[in-house]
């Protein structure tokens, strides 16, 4: 009778990380059932579009590469980044905008630099700077809470929203954007800023109804919701503390040094922490394994360095949110925190002392 | 602060980094009682069973052994023996699967056990009187080593005298399902201290600190009662973390000390030992028991009677399984060790060994096959599992690379493979595998990297030696340049002078003969004395160079009139050779009085010369035959020289009696002896006789040729010693080629003075000589294989002979100087064909 012969350990955890990547996706949903709340469905159309788009572009690529493609597909890894560009981008852009995103992302950022592990940038947010760059007008079409909205929305609208470009009713996003006083709103982060360079002070802008919570009406909530999935992803062992504590730590204390030099100017810690896309960025952006830091200390490093190019680019930059950016300016930055935080192994001296 | 072993003393603990805590599984065996097999069919009893090297065979296919009779004997530090489990026959000895992940054959005593289990006699020592070095012994002769699966040879990690601050007794048992340790600790914790006592007594630690996971109860209770009252026992119960058994890992526990990088615990005065080798050692020094058997745990879920069994050493593994309930399933595993660090069996004729500790025959639904490997996701959550601390993600990044470099600088050589990376692993890719891999790439490397730097090595030193070789050859020939001009110079300086003294004072002028063969004299004496000092320069460079001047001094005295010298010698030597040549015959021997013969009817003195040289010839290659067979010992042969050298009144007789006397005295000392030492001593009696020699010859013309006779017998026994020799002998060589090389010199310039053709001719052959003796010289120096070439060096010798006295004929023969210098030129164009033609044989 034949044995099967096989490399030790013949035990494992059987922690997959299909698992892993489907419990990523699976904490999203309090965050987008928040967008939905305030924001009405589009979302979901959105997230359809990215799905289908990441699975097709990752299929079409793997058999290119001939490479089994059910396998690497039951993986999730691509679902999870069509779900992180499909949340990150605004919900009435249009159709190709999530699309194009998409396609890129899965093509050109992860399976051209070699597939899953070997991505340097993070997809979605590569593909979401490409976005901003590319179509800076369709990027920025955030519009505000449907409640805020001086058009009565109808059932139908995100759909011809997001594949005409204009609501049923033929009313563009611009159009939409304009509340009752017939004032163009924005996103909060975006209208402060605009507010701050019109000599506005941070707390004559937070006078506005947008910002009727602590990170602006909906976004606040929006951001509890990534929160809450953030702190169930920790709790499950799928992510490790250090980053999401660095990156809201980092920018905390960028804050708050901000705000005690000139609270005028400057937005507080809690504006910083529940508006855009902070928890987003924090707990599924920065957790990226395949992109961030490999260490202990190094993760620190990252997501502290991440936590503090938000806030300089939310502060001192032309965008009104800079976690995209952020957050690839950091990976660049990986291998070089990787190298310099090699930890100390057994038997081996500390570095300093070698 | 308390001090370190304050801190140990008072039971604090310390965590090392990473592990990770999978299911243990434990308790299927380790609440149940120890199982004992019958006699298995056949014993598989590896000749090497630990690390080190096997010991030496003691018994063959057909002997009856009797149980705990050793089967092998240690014959080496790193060897321990193995010994019969039983009593039975010795079936065969051969290559079988071996207990190892490769399972290659290895050689392996088959047994057949007969069921008395008959011992050998026994003898039980008292560890109070005997000494640490028979307790040593006697671990080493019981085939004791390391049970925790390393195997190293227990005798070897417990003869630290000094320096051991801490002996700890690893009893942790981290992988799951093994329980063999736990097994032993509730049955035996007696023996076990009873063990740690005789290693306290080879050690002498501070403390004695005995590491046990939580999750053994019962042994721990077991090992606490046993140690009673025994002072600085600690008793350390870890919490249950995998791999808290390993060396490095328990060690950081229990004292919070790092074994360094590429050192041993010894190193930090920690001594780890197993429980069970603990064990092994109580019944060895107590009993006389060696190691033949172990609990080994059976277990898994194909097993309906999971349990501890008392094994023998050599018992196949399928014996076990059935004796436990096996039922295979399809594609059934079978791993021997631990689910973390075991290896798989490929055949269940693979014996149990001493470091086997656990067979496990687990169901595919209890430790399930890993599935296909996953792209790295950089999860980052092996580097978080590794007790090492390193990043194993990267270390699999350069594994797949071949970037050794990476790696070294990563540590992979620290890696302890204990799974853990690949246990967490999400993608479930085998990163231990990865490691081993790489880590025998890196081995292979080194080891290619360390031959490629030996031949770099060679070749250099090659290359330095052929330049040195050659900066010698310009060196010299530089020199020799110089050397020739200084000569010239100096000649047409005496030419001139020689010239302007006879205008001056006599109306005799020299012919120019004369004066192309004094030329040629001096030009030959030149070269003589510079083969002879390059001949020094070879061998002895820390020899003093000959002395030149006694060569210029004589050369300038004499120089003055060679003609009015030439007649007077010639008369002298007629003289001489009347007197001595009726005086020898009596006296010689029967070869010698053919010679006088010779003599008798030549009138003149010029033939008698020939006639004395022919006789010498024949005169020697009698002497060396009848040497050949005669002188065998150096006593015997000596003799004769004394009385030749008495009995030789003229002069002339005797330098020709000498120099016959002489070579068969060399060659006498050859033969007999044939070392370098006594070869010496002949050598040196030939430099003796020498200087009698030349004093006594009244005629210089033939005491030239038969010193340069002499000469070449003194280099030619010279070299034939040197051959003989050995190379490690090549420095007494040197010796007595020196000597050899300081008897023609010296010798050359008094001949030299009397008659310059003939010196010129004795110079030509010492020449040629020197050469030989230089090249022959090399040889053995830079070849081992002296004994080979020794015959033909020998026939090489003899051979050259004839050219010699050849040559020493045809230069007595002429009567004018041109036909002298002639002759010279065809003695020494002889002289070099031979040594030419010889040195072909020889090649």
């Amino acid at each position: 009778m034949s044995f099967r012969v096989a490399a030790s350990p013949h035990h494992h955890a059987r922690v997959q990380t299909s698992t892993l990547m489907l419990k990523v996706a699976l904490a999203t949903l309090p965050g987008i059932a928040a967008q939905l709340y305030f924001f009405g469905y589009a979302v979901l159309i959105q997230l359809a579009l990215a799905v289908v788009t990441a699975w097709s572009a990752e299929a079409l690529v793997l058999s290119l590469r001939e490479k089994t493609i059910v396998n690497r597909l039951k993986d999730h890894s691509a679902l999870v980044t069509a779900v992180l560009l499909a949340v990150a981008i605004p919900a009435y852009a249009p159709w190709w905008i999530i699309v194009l995103g998409t396609a890129f992302a899965i093509i050109i950022v992860k399976q051209l630099y070699g597939g899953l592990g070997n991505n340097l940038f993070n997809p979605a947010m590569a593909a979401y700077v490409l976005l901003l760059i590319s179509f800076p007008q369709q990027m920025t079409a955030w519009t505000p809470p449907t409640a805020l909205q001086a058009q009565e929305q109808s059932t139908f609208d995100p759909v011809c929203l997001v594949f005409t470009d204009f609501s049923c009713a033929g009313y563009s996003i611009t159009q939409l954007k304009t509340d009752v006083d017939g004032r163009t709103m924005a996103t909060p982060l975006d209208t402060l800023k605009t507010d701050l360079t019109n000599n506005k002070t941070v707390s004559e802008s937070r006078q506005q109804p947008m910002f009727a919570e602590i990170g602006g009406f909906g976004w606040n909530w929006v951001n509890l919701g990534f929160l809450l999935g953030g702190l169930w992803l920790w709790q499950q062992g799928v992510i490790q503390w250090r980053i999401p504590v660095a990156v809201l730590v980092s920018l905390g204390i960028c804050s708050s040094i901000g705000a005690m030099v000139d609270a005028d100017q400057y937005a507080s810690p809690l504006f910083h922490w529940f508006s855009g896309g902070t928890m987003l960025a924090a707990f599924f952006i920065a957790t990226d394994p395949v992109s961030a830091s490999t260490t202990a200390k190094g993760r620190l490093i990252y997501g502290a360095l991440i936590g503090l190019l938000v806030y300089l680019i939310r502060t001192f930059g032309g965008f009104p949110d800079g976690y995209a950016f952020a957050v690839m300016l950091a990976n660049v930055a990986v291998p070089l925190i990787d190298a310099y935080t090699k930890p100390r192994t057994y038997g081996h001296k500390a570095k300093g002392s070698e | 602060m308390a001090s370190l072993f304050q801190q140990i003393k008072s039971g604090m603990l310390w965590d090392f980094h990473g592990g990770i805590h999978p299911p243990a599984r434990k308790t299927q065996t380790s609440q149940k009682p120890l199982g004992r097999l019958s006699l298995p069919e056949r014993l598989y009893i590896p000749l090497r069973q630990h690390i080190g090297v096997a010991g030496k065979l003691l018994v063959q296919p057909g002997d009856y052994v009797l149980k705990g009779q050793p089967l092998t004997a240690a014959n080496n530090a790193m060897a321990v023996p193995v010994h019969a489990p039983t009593s039975g026959h010795v079936l065969a000895i051969d290559d079988h699967p071996s207990a190892h992940p490769s399972a290659l054959p290895e050689p392996m005593i088959v047994m057949v056990p007969d069921g008395l289990e008959q011992w050998r006699e026994r003898q039980p020592l008292d560890p109070e009187h005997i000494s640490r070095q028979q307790i040593l012994a006697r671990i080493q002769d019981a085939g004791i080593a390391g049970m925790g699966g390393a195997g190293f040879p227990t005798h070897i990690k417990s003869s630290a005298s000094q320096g051991v601050d801490y002996l700890i007794i690893n009893a942790a048992e981290c992988e799951p399902y093994i329980t063999a340790d736990d097994a032993l600790m509730q049955t035996e914790a007696e023996t076990i201290m009873q063990g740690i006592d005789i290693l306290c007594d080879l050690l002498s630690p501070k403390a004695v600190l005995i590491g046990i996971e939580d999750d053994k109860p019962r042994a721990i209770a077991a090992m606490q009662a046993a140690c009673g009252n025994r002072k600085d026992f600690y008793v350390r119960v870890v919490p249950a973390k995998y791999p808290s058994g390993g060396e490095k890992q328990l060690i950081q526990r229990l004292t919070s000390k790092e074994v360094p990088a590429g050192r041993r615990p010894l190193d930090i005065g920690i001594v780890m030992q197993n429980v069970g080798t603990a064990f092994a050692i109580a019944q060895a020094v107590l009993h006389d028991i060696p190691l033949i058997s172990r609990i080994v745990t059976v277990v898994g879920e194909t097993l309906s009677r999971p349990q501890n069994v008392l094994a023998l050493v050599g018992t196949p593994v399928g014996f076990l399984l059935d004796s436990c309930g096996f039922v295979a399933e399809a594609k059934q595993r079978v791993i021997m060790g631990g689910p973390m660090m075991g290896f798989t069996l490929p055949s269940l004729q693979i014996p149990i060994v001493k470091t086997s500790n656990c067979i496990i025959a687990p169901t595919d639904a209890e430790l399930p096959t890993t599935g296909p490997e996953l792209d790295c996701i950089r999860c980052g959550a092996c580097a978080e599992a590794c007790p090492a601390t390193l990043l194993p993600q990267q270390l699999l990044w350069f594994s797949k690379a071949k970037d050794h470099d990476k790696l070294k600088e990563h540590h992979l050589s620290d890696c302890i493979e204990c799974g853990a990376c690949a246990y967490v692993c999400p993608s479930e890719i085998p990163l231990v595998h990865y490691y081993r891999v790489a880590k025998a790439e890196i081995r292979e490397q080194h080891r290619d990297e360390l031959k490629a730097e030996q031949a770099k090595a060679r070749f250099e030193a090659r290359n330095e030696r052929l330049e040195r070789e050659k900066q010698q050859r310009m060196a010299k020939n530089q020199a020799l340049a110089a050397q020739r001009q200084s000569m010239l110079a100096e000649q047409q300086k005496q030419q001139i002078a020689d010239a302007a003294s006879r205008v001056e004072t006599t109306a005799e002028t020299l012919s120019k003969e004369q004066i192309i063969a004094e030329r040629e004299r001096k030009k030959a004496e030149a070269r003589a004395y510079q083969a002879a000092k390059a001949q020094n320069q070879v061998e002895n460079p820390a020899e003093t160079k000959v002395e030149p001047a006694p060569a210029t001094e004589v050369n300038t005295d004499t120089a003055t009139d060679p003609r009015q010298s030439a007649v007077a010698a010639a008369i002298a030597r007629a003289k001489a050779k009347k007197a001595g040549i009726s005086e020898n015959a009596e006296a010689d021997e029967v070869p010698a009085s053919s010679a006088t013969l010779d003599s008798d009817k030549a009138a003149d003195p010029r033939s008698a010369a020939v006639a004395a040289a022919i006789a010498r010839a024949k005169a020697k290659k009698a002497g060396i035959s009848a040497d050949a067979e005669a002188a065998k010992a150096a006593e015997v042969s000596a003799s004769p020289i004394a009385l030749d050298t008495e009995k030789a009144t003229d002069p002339r007789a005797a330098a020709v009696a000498a120099a016959i006397a002489r070579a068969k005295a060399k060659k006498a000392g050859i033969s007999a002896e044939a070392e370098a030492t006594k070869s010496e001593d002949a050598v040196a009696g030939a430099e003796n006789t020498t200087p009698v020699d030349t004093e006594k010859a009244a005629d210089p013309r033939a005491a030239a040729v038969a010193a340069a006779i002499a000469r070449a017998k003194a280099k030619k026994a010279a070299e034939a010693t040197s051959t003989i020799t050995t190379a490690d002998l090549t420095a007494e060589t040197a010796v007595n080629t020196t000597i050899a090389a300081d008897v023609p010199v010296a010798a050359s310039p008094v001949a030299d003075a009397a008659d310059p053709r003939a010196a010129a001719v004795a110079a030509a052959i010492a020449r040629a000589k020197a050469k030989k003796a230089a090249e022959t010289q090399q040889e053995p120096s830079a070849d081992a294989e002296i004994n080979q070439i020794t015959p033909e060096t020998e026939t090489k010798a003899v051979a050259a002979e004839p050219a010699v006295i050849e040559a020493s004929t045809n230069v007595v023969a002429p009567t004018d100087a041109k036909k002298a210098a002639i002759a010279a030129a065809i003695a020494r164009a002889k002289a070099k064909k031979a040594i030419e033609s010889d040195q072909e044989k020889s090649e």
